[in-house]
């Protein structure tokens, strides 16, 4: 050993990983072609997705996918922000602090699958007792179901990143604040959210992109129908949920590839939406005495 | 006048500050209560399935009662010897190279890809890893499984193991070297038994992180009735159970479900805890 080979070997592993990502857009892409040349562009909003006949539309699983995390986000936001604002500003120090934190830990290492089943249990008959309280086919599984249980998963993600955001708003500022005579209600909303608020629309973005790409619970919660859902209460099915459901079943070639092609659809999005949400975390940490 | 107009804007605010104190302790409330609700039905479910044969004895035929999760015990911990026996030397060696060649242009892209990887979905890494190990192998297989657990763990561990390396005080490496040792025996015989704490932590919360995953084992391991040690044959997986048995019509394998959930759960936690208290010394 010396150092030419030494380096060498940390060359080969850095080569190894940065192909490893770049072999999952090869292979997506090149597994998608019979999909792509068999459907066109009409894969993107076909709304038609039959293994039977062979006809594939991505549609139905992108409306899912679009409905399940934008209703997640809805629940989970105002939730989150409230817990992040309670750990981040009110429980500085003592019990509950701690309490808090270990629970929004525990909660954050719990696998989806045990969200999946607990949501199977629990949530599926509430939903169901709504349903028929509005009058609404009552399944029980479906779109809010799915969103229910995805909102409460993105929670501990979404407050720990709220608290750790106004945990780096200088001391000074606040101290300045509250020495000017400020309420604590006047410093959260006036001085330390507007100064964590690029950091805290970084974590949803990061939370976003968590619940685009969140497989188990969604499969098990969502009613894996292969239509457009047109209600809270309809059944559905979302990118991942599709390949899920379907993938170990696939009845041909093209059904495959068509699944492999909702997952370079998935892997983009997903992409896109940590990207983004990392350069505005970015921007969000350099901006203080700009 | 003047002093009335003071004092009610002043009750004004002290009243909005209220407002928002409850604002805020409300909806947490809420967050509180649906979290420790979910710990503690785990708990109690869970709990009720516990004996013996849960953990020694094999699945029992459909509907049979009795029997346990064995297969998916031994199962879970076969993949993840395997994803750690991969992902460990090869985020390892990553992280020491995003740690000497760093600001180059490799350590951009090998930063990018890592943060890249560490956001996609479980599932894409299934569907990938199935076309790349199993269509080859031509059979579901505890291999690609650890394979693809080792794709879920890998940027997670060498971005914790680049942390703990850059935690190591730079005159240690500058003392090796200016005593005129190597600077890959440097490297080997003092930054990375400085670090090995940290990196032994980064494995833990790896290894955490990849024992709840079920996307990426459904279409590599696949699951698997009866206890299998063949790393070339497909095995059993605890998430992989919970999610077969709770779809099940029996009430039995329901139960089981909360029980693999349950030892699941303290598995992932006892892991996050050991770091954590670790951290905290």
């Amino acid at each position: 050993m010396n150092d030419k080979k030494f380096n060498a070997l940390l060359g080969a592993a850095a080569v190894v990983i940065v192909s490893i990502f770049a072999g999952f857009v090869v292979t997506l892409v090149v597994q998608s072609l019979p999909a792509a040349k068999q459907e066109g562009v009409a894969f993107l909003y076909g709304s038609t997705w039959n293994p039977v006949t062979t006809k594939f539309g991505a549609l139905p699983f992108i409306a899912g996918t679009v409905m399940t995390s934008a209703l997640s986000l809805l629940l989970a936001v105002p939730l989150s922000l409230s817990a992040g604002i309670l750990m981040g500003e009110y429980l500085r120090a003592g019990w509950m602090r701690s309490v808090l934190n270990t629970l929004i830990n525990v909660l954050a290492s719990i696998p989806s699958v045990v969200f999946g089943l607990w949501g199977i249990e629990v949530v599926i008959p509430l939903v169901r007792t709504l349903a028929t309280l509005v009058g609404a086919p009552p399944y029980g599984a479906g779109i809010l179901a799915a969103s229910l249980v995805l909102a409460i998963m993105i929670i501990p993600y979404m407050s720990s990143m709220t608290r750790e955001a106004l945990l780096n708003v200088p001391a000074g500022l606040r101290e300045g604040a509250f020495a000017l005579g400020l309420t604590k209600h006047e410093v959260v909303t006036g001085i330390a959210l507007p100064f964590a608020k690029k950091s805290i629309f970084a974590g949803l973005l990061l939370s976003l992109g968590r619940a685009l790409g969140e497989t188990m619970a969604v499969t098990m919660l969502i009613g894996n129908a292969t239509r457009i859902p047109n209600s809270l209460f309809s059944l559905g099915n979302t990118l991942a949920s599709v390949i899920a459901s379907q993938f170990n079943e696939a009845s041909s070639d093209v059904h495959r590839s068509a699944m492999m092609a909702l997952a370079l659809i998935l892997l983009i999005i997903t992409m896109l939406a940590g990207w983004f949400g990392r350069s505005v975390m970015r921007k969000g940490m350099s901006s203080y005495g700009k | 006048m003047e002093n009335d107009l003071f004092v009610s804007r002043y009750a004004r605010r002290k009243r909005n500050d209220a407002l928002f104190r409850v604002a805020v302790f409300v909806p947490a409330a809420l967050v509180v209560g649906i979290l420790t609700l979910i710990i503690a039905q785990v708990v109690v479910h869970g709990a009720a399935a516990m004996n013996v044969s849960f953990f020694f004895q094999q699945q029992k035929p459909f509907g049979e009662a009795g029997g346990g999760i064995a297969q998916a015990i031994v199962g879970t911990l076969m993949v993840l010897l395997i994803a750690t026996a991969i992902a460990l030397p090869l985020s390892l060696l990553a992280s020491l190279y995003l740690y000497e060649k760093r600001g180059r242009r490799g350590a951009g892209l090998l930063s990018g890809s890592v943060n890249t990887l560490q956001g996609i979905p479980s599932i894409v890494i299934g569907v990938v890893v199935y076309s790349w190990v199993v269509v080859p192998m031509k059979t579901f297989s505890a291999l690609s499984g650890g394979i693809a657990l080792a794709i879920v763990m890998l940027p997670l561990m060498t971005s914790m193991i680049k942390e703990s390396l850059d935690l190591v005080p730079a005159s240690y490496l500058e003392a090796a070297l200016a005593l005129g040792v190597p600077r890959w025996r440097a490297i080997v015989e003092i930054v990375i038994p400085a670090a090995g704490a940290g990196i032994l932590e980064g494995t833990g919360l790896g290894i955490a992180r990849a024992a709840g995953e079920t996307a990426p084992l459904m279409f590599t391991a696949f699951g698997n009735p009866f206890l299998s040690l063949n790393p070339a044959g497909p095995v059993s997986a605890l998430p992989l159970v919970i999610y077969e048995y709770i779809k099940s019509p029996y009430d039995d394998w329901h139960q089981k479900a909360w029980g693999a959930a349950l030892i699941l759960v303290l598995f992932v936690l006892a892991l996050n805890l050991a770091i954590g208290a670790r951290k905290k010394r």
